[in-house]
């Protein structure tokens, strides 16, 4: 018996929904970005759980751009992470608002 | 007083939700919608299944509820472990390789540099007002029934899967043919990227 | 008056031990290849064995809960089987290293415990493990504690692809290489997270450096691995095997000049990755007291302690598996050894395999040792500069001339022959040159020859 397709969908809604929690919640930069990777990771689940029931390649490409944009999503964040608390101290969101005005 | 009394009644309230929604979901949407020949006893596979997924779940809960940085990263890992093992559930070896070097070889590793570098060691991360903890499970409570009930009602076309087929030489022809603009695309946007982190991560030169 | 002459050993006692020390580790891949049947992917050997069982037992073990079962059984004594070799590789090579630094600073080492010392590892093990599992008051205990096993988790998971002859491997996967470069990944979280957990500004220094170190030199060696992948057209690491020959003129580090670079580049990322001398900065006792291993003792070093040593095992497969034609038999081709399969003479070459394969590894696993006892350790400026400004660069160059040079094997097959030909001569010339210099150097300070006294 294999396991069928809705279980995996289950599986990547709750993942999401972990991730979306976490992001609306939480303060810290460092786990907002965590959960992004949350949410990303339950598309990717998502992709291929579909690339499995057709049968083709496509789900995988696209999980390979994920990834490939998760990594420089993640360059480019921390980059920004230590020049933020270079310069302020702090990695609470709601403080760093320059921008706002 | 006040104040804390209706933030308690709308926790309760929002806990209930979730309790109803969730028990509704269990006893009554779930069993209809299972494969059926329950009977049957769940094989090795199945329970390697089961397995990842409940400690991708828990990960992720770690990574979303955990009061102490470091311990949302351990829960990244695990999450980030599971999901790559169910990759290989879906007969993605691949991409379960590229999982485990790009996400836990790359991200997870450059966060946990970001978490050495930004705080002090032993220091805790109270998450709290803004949102808080009631904002998310409201969102918790508009968001996932709409997505569970998606995934389990839909009646996705059931295919049985083909035997595990390496993956390989596929994903390569398919980036070479069909995927070749995105995928010279990535791969600029990598390079912008590698650019862009120098960059910003640099000192400030002292000159001016 | 007489020079002093020390009492020495019989001959035979020597290489008794040092016969020990090289049947013992291998006992395991051998008891690994009694048992790969059992570990078939279709699972018939599982059902063949159920049923030899039912029958002494007097049961019916034919139901698939059964199966299960058995499978489970089969793949955790492999796995258990896999893990010892690990353990009691490191073990000897702690022993072995121990006694060629002696060798090469001249003075005497272990030879207290057994012969020659031989003894030493189980006494070290033993003294591990007896020893006081200390936690820090002030570290993050259970993080403390958890570190450990993901290196050894890390480290434990490339058995799964290594091969050690020409049908013992666990699975063929066909990401194999990939495979190993991705779970090193691992190895970087447990150091890590036991560097920040240790609460200590050694330890955190230590696992920093070293986290940065392995990240940095995985790009080099990711690089350096692609050129024989694309020389085989398959990541697999048995395929890559296969598309070699046994002859040095049919490897692959002679079949293509970039190839050799990338051998180069390769070995030295990964003495890197392995925080092996000259790149062992994160455990520089001079600067960082040890490194991520300051608050450890007892069982949890020794887990780390393995790792590290077992990885000369990992690296020096690796670079056989890659560059240096695996367990290709002089004289028997792949497809002639699997024709052979279902007689007893398959059995025979299974065995003359591994000990091709474990030949050349050990081989290249001394030169890993003599390299830590003849360079200095090199300053962290120094690591990231050659990384990034010189192996980096390097391995692009490589990467790119091999695509060209398929190219042309493609036009003039007789090219790859040429070079095998050619390099491998060079290469011998090159090791010649090198012997004699020795031999020269070593009579010039007036005979100090090969010298057993401290067995």
């Amino acid at each position: 018996m294999t396991i069928s397709a809705n279980w995996y969908l289950l599986l990547a809604a709750v993942l999401f929904c972990f991730g979306l929690v976490g992001v609306v919640s939480r303060r810290n930069i460092l786990v907002v970005f965590m959960c992004v990777e949350l949410m990303l990771n339950a598309a990717n689940l998502t992709f291929l759980t579909f690339a499995r029931q057709q049968g083709t390649m496509n789900g995988h490409a696209i999980a390979f751009f994920v990834i490939a944009v998760a990594a420089a999503e993640a360059a480019v964040g921390l980059a920004i992470v230590i020049a933020v608390f270079r310069t302020r101290g702090t990695l609470w969101m709601d403080e760093v608002s320059t921008l706002k005005n | 007083m006040n104040r804390t009394f209706s933030k308690l009644a709308l926790w309760a309230f929002l806990a209930l939700l979730v309790a109803l929604f969730l028990g509704y979901f269990i006893t009554r949407v779930l069993p209809d919608y299972l494969p059926a020949g329950r009977a049957v006893p769940p094989r090795l596979g199945d329970l390697v299944f089961y397995a990842c997924a409940a400690a991708t779940v828990a990960g992720a809960a770690g990574v979303a509820f955990s009061r102490n940085i470091v311990w949302s990263c351990i829960g990244l890992l695990i999450a980030l472990l599971g999901t790559a093992a169910l990759y290989v559930f879906l007969s993605a070896d691949f991409l379960a390789v590229a999982q485990l070097l790009v996400y836990i070889g790359g991200v997870l590793v450059l966060i946990l540099f970001a978490v050495m570098l930004t705080n002090r060691i032993g220091e805790v991360n109270v998450s709290n007002q803004s949102l808080g903890l009631g904002g998310g499970l409201a969102v918790f409570a508009a968001v996932a029934p709409l997505l569970m009930l998606v995934a389990v009602l839909v009646p996705w076309p059931v295919r049985p899967p083909g035997p595990m087929a390496p993956t390989t030489a596929r994903i390569g022809d398919e980036f070479l043919s069909t995927w070749l603009l995105p995928f010279e695309v990535a791969s600029v946007v990598l390079l912008a990227t590698l650019v862009g982190a120098v960059v910003m991560a640099r000192k400030e030169l002292k000159a001016d | 008056m007489a020079p002093y002459q020390p009492k020495s050993d019989p001959k035979w006692l020597v290489a008794l031990t040092l016969a020990v020390a090289l049947t013992v580790p291998f006992l395991f891949p051998v008891l690994i290849l009694l048992s790969m049947p059992l570990a078939e992917p279709s699972g018939g050997g599982v059902t063949l064995a159920l049923r030899w069982l039912g029958n002494v037992l007097g049961t019916d073990l034919s139901g698939p809960v059964a199966h299960d079962v058995g499978t489970a059984v089969v793949l955790l004594l492999i796995a258990f089987l896999f893990i010892n070799f690990g353990a009691i590789f490191s073990g000897i090579c702690v022993w072995w290293e121990r006694r060629i630094a002696g060798r090469m600073q001249s003075r005497i080492g272990p030879n207290r415990q057994g012969l020659g010392g031989f003894l030493v590892w189980v006494a070290d093990a033993v003294k591990f493990l007896l020893k006081e599992d200390l936690v820090p008051a002030e570290a993050d205990s259970l993080l403390f504690r958890i570190a450990p096993y993901f290196v050894l988790t890390g480290f434990a998971l490339t058995f799964v692809v290594l091969p050690f002859g020409h049908s013992v491997v666990m699975a063929d996967l066909n990401v194999g290489v990939f495979y190993i470069t991705s779970v090193t990944a691992l190895v970087v979280v447990g150091i890590l997270i036991s560097g920040w957990s240790s609460n200590s500004k050694w330890a955190l220094f230590g696992g920093m450096r070293s986290a940065a170190q392995v990240v940095s030199y995985e790009i080099p060696a990711g690089l350096a691995v692609f050129v024989p992948v694309l020389m085989a057209g398959s990541l697999s690491m048995q395929d890559i095997i296969r598309a070699q020959g046994a002859a040095p003129w049919d490897w692959f580090i002679f079949r293509n000049p970039a190839a050799l670079v990338a051998f180069f580049v390769l070995f030295t990322s990964q003495l890197a990755e392995a925080n092996r001398t000259p790149f062992d900065l994160p455990e520089a006792e001079s600067e960082l007291v040890a490194g991520y291993l300051s608050e450890y003792s007892g069982f949890r070093f020794a887990l780390f302690f393995m790792s590290e040593f077992g990885n000369i095992w990992v690296m020096s497969a690796l670079a056989t598996t890659l560059f240096f034609g695996g367990w290709q038999v002089p004289g028997m081709p792949a497809a002639a050894i699997s024709a052979l399969k279902g007689t007893g003479a398959w059995w025979g070459w299974q065995l003359v395999s591994m000990a091709v394969f474990a030949v050349k590894t050990l081989l290249l696993a001394n030169v890993v040792i003599w390299l830590r006892w003849t360079l200095p350790r090199i300053r962290i400026d120094q690591m990231m500069t050659l990384s990034w400004k010189y192996l980096v660069p390097i391995g692009f160059v490589c990467l790119i001339f091999t695509l060209f040079w398929q190219l042309g094997v493609g036009a003039a097959p007789g090219l790859e022959l040429a070079s095998g030909v050619a390099l491998s001569v060079g290469a011998l010339f090159v090791v010649i040159a090198f012997f004699r210099r020795v031999f020269k150097n070593v009579t010039d300070v007036r005979g100090d020859a090969i010298d057993l006294s401290n067995w």
